[in-house]
């Protein structure tokens, strides 16, 4: 397990590699420079002081300098300072706005499992009935459906008309000088909405994928042969069928992370939620280079360990990669 | 109001808005006449201390030390936290604040300002001439980088006569002088000296002289000040100022309805179509007033086919700005004739003005040599179809649907327009620094101060500069001048009615409107009085009756 | 190279798949308004009255008004045509880097494979969302920019699709005869293996054309999608939900459209793959 895991660890060096080359080269090579957001502030700033900013971020140096300069300074974990007025360090904007994400990513990620497997397996072993087809389409909507749309429509609902749940943020303005129980209810009720639209479009991804993983097990012989042998048809299919057909869903979760992160600067502009997409797009669009490329390094790093997390558990459950691994 | 960070509206004209933002709120440069107050229940209530007021805001703030801020979230807070030397108020006339008064000599060049005795910082220590020195010398720095520092280079020489008496010289005398001692440059020495000041905590964490103490700043969630008891005008009646940030129009309009905030800005529709349930007046007082900024079209008039007099003529008849005024603002506005606000001393009712003619329009063009002779519906010349790009930032729904209006406007004399919308940082970098575009629409915030050098002097065409469009008119430029190197405000006024002829005659811009600010407030806050500066004025005046207070610890 | 026989086995499950069979019938309802928008469309979908905004829907507007005072039905009907083009241009530009890509990968393996599928890796560690935000916010939006930057961050599941059917045709007799009759590697690589390969990048393509229109929606809500006074669905449900509570019309049917168009693309391409695959053959 040891050897298996420091092997998967040396094998990240050249992907972590490729992915600072990447997001380099993207924000790079993109038009404009990282100096515009200070000068374009400051009627006085003139051409030479121009000079010297660029100068000072050492853009009058090669392509390759920049970014052998950058990858350096990555290297002890100094993604810099922020462009913005704040002028803050650029780990510290992402630490305190990280939390926010992973913790809403984890939590829709487990509604998203909690659901979308048993509809997986149900419409697996009854295959063509209502139930299949309803959840097939349920599932579909919930990823058609705009996720602004559908959570500005929920929040008129609960938040508005029906007065049961609050529009946005993360907790009321009283929320200091409630009780513990009271702090956890108000936190909670934040919650609903956002993690239910975030999971809704979640759900159709999984659901299919472990319905057609159930479809193939159930019939591959060796179930068949569970079935001839007079096991009951429950026993054989969540016995034996299904946890065969949920392995595979492990990976599908590493490689679901960036798409979920992807996805939070939706709701977290919508749900007014200070998390990490929020800050993406605002920096996006305020060109803030150093907190871009920094959060797309680190995005991007999460996916890896997301992937190696899921290949361990994998391994952990089933053997024959366990064997794979020392072979290898 | 707009539908993005205000920041990005705010930082082109970061310096014609200075002096409004130094003293105060942004609100405090309104108009009374145009000042209405929707009806409301008013409840009777005595004068009381508490309550929370919970205000919604579009964009987080960005730096909280003034010379460094350059965005309206930030300059709500400041306004809050910070006091000025001067500032203007409800009527918009110029006095002290932290400055009890002031000597200006008779030839305008020197300024004695006499500070008041006693004022504490809000960590105690005592407030002095040598926190204003330190601010100037920061401001004039040239390693601060602070949009603000112009107005200060006109100043000769500045110096602290004793604790309380603080005397600046300048070069010669210039008008737009005394406003600009607002809060800008009222800085705690002791907190800062020594520092590199935009790596300071103050950045983050505000320690100033004004009615409000900062309490906590949790970045893209809120901010919260809370009230401080030894203010010099007396403490204020709202215990705390909650400043909420919600990314999002629509959500944060909901939480509005909700009542889950207190004030935020209407959008036209919002003011005219959705806040007109009895409900909703009674929980929530509107308020409107014309804004002190304008929209514009502005030509690049580097570009050969603006540089006819009569193609800007013919498009400034052919585009519809009462449309303009009435399907984009909903009425809430006016269109504009110039480069002042209407109703000001500065304005000039008597300029040519361009009412919808497209008629004239297309003669006009004809006369210039554009006709179709293709048939293909667009005029041309030499070959050349008139066809052009208005260019505008991205997240301004006003804009935006200005310019489908015209668009359409256009292409029924036969120019064909195309629109394009640009994120803010290249609009400005790749766009108008480099004068590469045709025409832009964008708008002008001012001051109650009115100077505009910067915007148009044929000196200020260079890069990264704010007369972008190349305007040169000799004329302009002397009264420019003039103007703001001429005390006498009623000689000043005749420079400036000039200027505006002259600007209406030539048409560099299409000038199209004048937009009405539009706040919604919970009816339980009273002592709102609407008076020209807005209504942010005497916000420390504003209380919520005992049995109406809302938020009681 | 599919045989008449599988043809066949393949339209008899997939008729048999009544929702594919929605799915379908939805893909070409749009595509016949799509087509025929010019004559569809009642009014000048660009034609402003500012006299008549957000009126609801009428006789004379059956869609009601926007807030210009535009058609609703007419900018609908030009949308479905841009959000058609914008799904198929990005999932055409995705299919063609995927294809050649992911073939070059299985086809050649060694060291080509291993760079083209670390490359793979390394692209599929990124949230795309937050490259194609960061892209199009820098390159000014523009409906093409939108449709290039969605294709461009958006290839690689169609690459490795590719490499594992190669891999597993390149072993094949008819392959092995084709090369030992001289055929050039190009010629192997048209001729013979891509075209046994297509079918899961077909389902891979319908799927992602629904991707690509809902992409363009959350770009539009965030101010970067398809840019005025074209009418994109997106834009148009963006412009909508500022007036959601006073005029429902304004976002309720762009939001249908979506949700319909999306839906019915991701029936028909789930149908599509249930048919083709072998191992869930009765």
């Amino acid at each position: 397990m040891l050897q298996y895991l420091s092997k998967r660890l040396l094998q990240m060096i050249p992907l972590l590699l490729g992915i600072t080359i990447i997001t380099f080269a993207v924000i790079r090579l993109a038009p404009g420079e990282p100096t515009d957001l200070q000068t374009q502030l400051n009627p006085k700033v003139t051409v030479e002081a121009w000079e010297r900013l660029r100068a000072y971020y050492g853009l009058d140096k090669p392509l390759y300098r920049q970014y052998l300069d950058w990858l350096w300074r990555l290297l002890r974990l100094d993604f810099g300072r922020s462009f913005s007025q704040d002028n803050r360090k650029v780990i510290d904007k992402i630490a305190e706005r990280l939390p926010i994400t992973i913790g809403l990513n984890v939590l829709s990620m487990l509604l998203i499992i909690s659901i979308a497997i048993p509809i997986g397996v149900l419409s697996a072993t009854h295959q063509y009935s209502f139930f299949d087809k309803f959840t097939t389409v349920f599932v579909f909507i919930g990823f058609a459906i705009p996720t602004f749309w559908l959570a500005l429509l929920l929040m008129i609902l609960f938040g508005v008309n029906l007065g049961w749940l609050p529009i946005s943020g993360l907790k009321s303005l009283d929320y200091e000088s409630l009780s513990f129980l009271g702090m956890m209810t108000d936190r909670a009720k934040h919650l609903i909405l956002p993690v239910f639209v975030a999971a809704f479009g979640g759900l159709a991804g999984f659901s299919r994928y472990t319905r057609s993983n159930m479809l193939e097990v159930i019939r591959q012989d060796y179930i068949m042969t569970a079935k001839a042998k007079g096991l009951s048809e429950n026993r054989v299919v969540y016995k034996h069928a299904l946890r065969n057909a949920l392995l595979p869903v492990i990976t599908i979760l590493g490689l679901s992370v960036p798409s979920l992160i992807g996805g939070s600067v939706i709701f977290e502009t919508i749900f007014a939620i200070p998390g990490m997409g929020q800050l993406f797009f605002h920096s996006v669009m305020s060109r803030d280079y150093p907190v871009i490329m920094g959060i797309l390094v680190l995005g991007a790093v999460l996916t890896l360990l997301g992937n190696l997390l899921a290949d361990i558990c994998y391994g952990v459950v089933d053997p024959r990669i366990r064997l794979e691994g020392r072979k290898g | 109001m707009d539908k993005i960070p205000k920041m990005k509206i705010t930082i082109l004209s970061a310096f014609l808005t200075l002096l409004l933002l130094m003293l105060g709120s942004c609100d405090s440069c309104q108009e009374r006449k145009e000042t209405v107050k929707e009806p409301a229940l008013e409840e009777p209530g005595e004068p009381a201390y508490g309550d929370t007021i919970v205000v919604g805001s579009i964009g987080d703030a960005s730096n909280l030390l003034p010379p460094l801020a350059s965005d309206s979230a930030s300059f709500d807070i400041i306004g809050l936290v910070y006091n000025g030397i001067v500032k203007y108020d409800k009527d918009l006339k110029i006095v002290g604040d932290l400055a009890e008064s002031w000597d200006i000599s008779p030839d305008g060049l020197e300024i004695i300002f006499h500070l008041r005795k006693g004022v504490k910082w809000h960590d105690g220590v005592e407030f002095t001439a040598e926190d204003v020195m330190f601010g100037y010398r920061k401001i004039i720095d040239p390693n601060t980088p602070t949009a603000y520092a112009s107005s200060f280079e006109e100043v000769k020489e500045a110096e602290i006569l004793d604790k309380y008496t603080f005397k600046v010289t300048y070069k010669e005398p210039f008008a737009p002088g005394l406003a600009s001692w607002g809060n800008l440059v009222v800085l705690p020495q002791h907190l800062l000296e020594g520092e590199d000041i935009t790596k300071s905590p103050l950045t983050r964490s505000p320690v100033g002289t004004g009615p409000y103490r900062f309490v906590e700043w949790k970045t893209g969630e809120k901010i919260v000040l809370e009230y401080n008891p030894d203010y010099f005008e007396g403490r204020p009646h709202i215990d705390r100022y909650l400043y909420r940030f919600i990314p999002e129009q629509a959500t944060m309009f909901l939480e509005l309805k909700a009542e889950r905030i207190d004030e935020m800005g209407l959008t036209p529709l919002q003011y005219r179509r959705q806040t007109n349930s009895p409900d909703f007046l009674q929980k929530f007082n509107k308020y409107r007033y014309l804004s002190f900024g304008y929209t514009y079209l502005g030509y690049n008039l580097l570009e050969p086919k603006f540089q006819d007099i009569r193609v800007r003529h013919a498009i400034s008849s052919a585009i519809n700005k009462q449309d303009i005024v009435d399907g984009v603002l909903l009425g809430l506005g006016r269109v504009a004739t110039g480069p002042f606000k209407p109703d000001t001393i500065w304005y000039n009712p008597e300029v040519k003005r361009y009412p919808y003619d497209p008629e004239k329009a297309r003669a006009l063009l004809e006369e210039a040599g554009w006709v179709d002779t293709d048939g293909d519906g667009i005029l041309d010349k030499e070959g050349e179809p008139f066809s052009f790009t208005i260019i505008t930032n991205q997240g301004n729904e006003q804009r935006k649907k200005s310019a489908e209006i015209i668009q359409r406007n256009l292409k029924e004399i036969g120019i064909e327009v195309k629109i394009h919308i640009i994120e803010w940082a290249a609009f400005i970098n790749d766009f108008i620094d480099k004068k590469n575009f045709e025409a832009v629409i964008l708008g002008w915030s001012l001051d109650p101060d009115p100077d505009q050098y910067d915007i148009w002097h044929s000196r200020k065409t260079k890069f990264k500069e704010f007369n972008f469009i190349s305007y040169k008119n000799p004329e302009v430029d002397d009264l420019l001048v003039k103007a703001r190197h001429t005390m006498d405000p009623e000689e000043r006024r005749k420079y400036y009615f000039r200027f505006q002829e002259i600007l209406a005659e030539e048409q560099p811009y299409t000038f199209l409107y004048v937009a009405e600010s539009l706040p919604a407030i919970h009816s339980r806050f009273k002592g709102i009085e609407p008076a020209p500066a807005g209504i942010g004025y005497n916000f420390i005046e504003w209380y919520v009756p005992k049995h109406l207070q809302k938020y009681t610890k | 190279m599919i045989k008449q026989r599988e043809k066949s086995i393949f339209w008899s499950r997939l008729s048999r798949n009544k929702l594919a069979l929605i799915g379908g019938v939805i893909v070409i309802i749009l595509f016949l308004i799509a087509l025929f928008a010019p004559w569809l469309s009642p009014y000048d979908s660009g034609k402003i009255d500012v006299t008549r905004i957000l009126e609801p829907p009428s006789r004379e507007h059956p869609l009601g008004t926007d807030e210009l005072g535009r058609d609703v039905l007419s900018r609908m009907i030009w949308g479905s045509r841009i959000s058609l083009a914008v799904g198929f241009v990005a999932v055409g530009i995705l299919s063609i880097i995927g294809v050649l890509l992911g073939s070059l990968a299985g086809y050649y393996g060694g060291w080509i494979d291993s760079v083209i599928m670390r490359f793979v890796d390394i692209m599929l560690c990124f949230p795309t969302y937050f490259l194609i935000l960061a892209v199009i916010a820098f390159v000014s939006p523009s409906i093409w920019a939108i449709m290039i930057v969605i294709g461009v961050f958006g290839w690689m599941g169609v690459a490795r699709l590719i490499r594992a059917e190669i891999l597993s045709l390149k072993e094949r007799e008819f392959i092995l005869a084709a090369r030992s009759q001289g055929a050039r590697d190009l010629r192997i690589i048209f001729r013979h293996i891509l075209p046994n390969a297509l079918s899961p990048v077909l389902v891979s393509a319908i799927l992602g054309v629904a991707a690509a229109i809902l992409t363009e929606s959350a770009l539009s809500f965030l101010g970067i999608g398809v840019q005025p006074p074209t009418p994109s669905w997106g834009n148009m449900l963006t412009a909508g939900k500022d007036n959601i509570d006073i005029a429902w019309w304004l976002s309720l049917y762009p939001g249908l459209a979506i949700l319909i168009t999306v839906l019915g693309y991701n029936l028909l391409g789930e149908g599509i793959r249930d048919a083709l695959d072998p191992r869930l053959r009765d």
